[in-house]
């Protein structure tokens, strides 16, 4: 369609606060909604396990003392959900990609993708390149405070800079593979990168 | 790819791999029906739809004379068998896309949206049940459209909806749910009101809790599946329930409407 047509009678209601950095089609909220296909997982951080694979083979996997023993990284960064809510400055604490590729002695990425796993059988895809260079971390703390379930705890993965569905929670495995393939979402309509600033909400977008 | 039309033409799988891309289209304002005080439902005409599954939901778009857009989700609540397309709108207090389509539009306008979107949510006949359906306020709307697909399908799928609102007044679609339910001997339904009920009420007094749920969700042995729909907490508060009670969490969909994480 070219130009969207003009409703009738429709003005914003809301004002973006001067220097927002507000991705298209984002609105900003101050709470933090949740929205995910089942119900929230309790998990105990005594039965949590992690572990990075590539193909069939285990890279490393941690308990959750060890996986707390790793280097620590702390960001503060806006989130931008599918569902148009957008969230400044959200403060997170967690493990860096970067830092558990060093962890297992990878110094290149043996794969070009990634699919994350979760409890409850979630999965989505990523690009490595997405992953890499303090762009990404396995967060296990919001706001100094352990990870709510509701939220994805006890870990979650964080990519903020792509719609936060990537971000998938109560992550349990990371897979490298070298061929992309879409993860949950991925194959029902969503997009397979989902950049927030280009609106990649839905295939073909 | 198996979009529902008004045969029998999906299939038992999860969902569809492959869709087409979902483009912007309008469609014409062909009636708006007020269904409780804080709530109506706008029945759109699509320039082009190819099908819906009952459960799933389209992005409305409004964009101001100043170039200023809106997009908010809204479940679909008619089945995928009529052609026309029924939203259900609740007021939001101060709500910037609510406000306008339950105060400002109007018949014959022109509504931008697309859809269908969500393939996890989604029931349909050929998925058998039994189903139980939990509703919170308007979450009933993706469950309502189960619902009328379940009603003009004629197989007696076993099903039972649990239905939250506030008071008798509050309950969307009551009488046609009032008329299924009467209809319809495999179909059990259940309100619970949580702030206001007639003296003599003789459904459930306040929020659903795990007793109303293990009453009337069937047995694990009859493997329900469960779509849960409402505000983010009750949404939470059913869902933990249920696995409490020893349902299988697979079984068990959510759909939250945000943005509130109450
Ligand atoms: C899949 C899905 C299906 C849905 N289906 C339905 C449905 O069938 N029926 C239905 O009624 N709803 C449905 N919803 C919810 C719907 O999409 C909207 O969230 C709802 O209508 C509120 O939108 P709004 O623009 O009116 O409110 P908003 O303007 O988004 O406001 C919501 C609240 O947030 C506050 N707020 C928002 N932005 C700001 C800001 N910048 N600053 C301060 N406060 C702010 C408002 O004050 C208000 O309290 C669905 C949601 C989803 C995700």
């Amino acid at each position: 369609m070219d130009r969207p047509p003009v409703s009738r009678g429709f003005k914003s209601k809301r004002q973006t606060p001067e220097g927002a950095r507000l991705p298209p089609g984002q609105y900003l909220t101050t709470d933090f909604p949740v929205l995910s296909a089942g119900p929230t997982p309790e998990i105990r951080v005594v039965d949590w396990k992690i572990a990075l694979q590539l193909g069939g083979s285990l890279l490393g996997k941690w308990t959750w003392d060890e996986f707390e023993a790793l280097p620590q990284t702390t960001i503060t960064v806006d989130i931008h959900c599918v569902t148009k809510w957008t969230k400044l400055g959200t403060v997170w604490q967690g493990v860096s990609f970067d830092d558990l590729l060093k962890v297992v002695g990878v110094s290149e990425p043996p794969d070009a993708y990634v699919m994350a796993h979760c409890d409850g059988g979630y999965t989505t895809n990523l690009p490595v390149s997405d992953l890499v260079a303090g762009k990404a971390m396995i967060a296990t703390r919001y706001e100094g405070l352990p990870l709510a379930p509701a939220h994805g705890g006890p870990a979650r993965l964080l990519v903020p800079h792509l719609y936060f569905w990537k971000s998938a929670k109560w992550l349990r495995r990371l897979r490298f593979m070298p061929k992309d393939e879409p993860g949950f979402w991925e194959s029902r309509g969503y997009h397979n990168y989902g950049d927030p600033w280009r609106e990649q909400r839905y295939d073909g977008d | 790819m198996a979009i529902p039309g008004g045969s029998n033409v999906m299939t038992a799988t999860d969902a569809p791999l492959q869709q087409p891309s979902i483009a912007w289209q309008t469609g014409r304002v062909q009636a708006i029906v007020a269904e409780t005080s804080r709530v109506k439902s706008i029945i759109l005409q699509p320039a082009n739809w190819s099908g819906h599954w009952p459960g799933q939901h389209v992005d409305i778009r409004l964009t101001a004379d100043d170039g200023y857009q809106a997009e908010r989700s809204y479940s679909i609540a008619s089945p995928p068998e009529e052609k026309l397309l029924a939203l259900t709108v609740e007021r939001v207090e101060d709500g910037e896309v609510s406000s306008y389509l339950l105060d400002e539009l109007r018949v014959g306008d022109t509504l931008e949206f697309r859809g269908p979107i969500g393939w996890h949510f989604i029931w349909s006949q050929t998925r058998g049940g039994p189903i139980c359906l939990v509703a919170g306020g308007t979450g009933i709307t993706p469950l309502m459209a189960m619902l009328r697909h379940r009603t003009r399908s004629l197989a007696p799928i076993p099903a039972s909806l649990i239905y939250s609102a506030r008071s008798l007044a509050e309950i969307v679609y009551r009488d046609e749910l009032d008329t299924m339910a009467r209809d319809d001997r495999d179909l059990r339904l259940v309100y619970a009101l949580t702030r206001e009920h007639p003296g003599d009420w003789n459904g459930h007094r306040g929020r659903v809790n795990a007793a109303l749920l293990a009453e009337n969700s069937f047995t694990r042995e009859q493997n329900p599946t469960f779509f849960i729909c409402g505000p983010t907490g009750f949404v939470e508060g059913i869902s933990s329930m249920l696995v409490k009670l020893g349902f299988d969490p697979l079984a068990i969909r959510t759909e939250r409407f945000g943005p509130t994480g109450a």
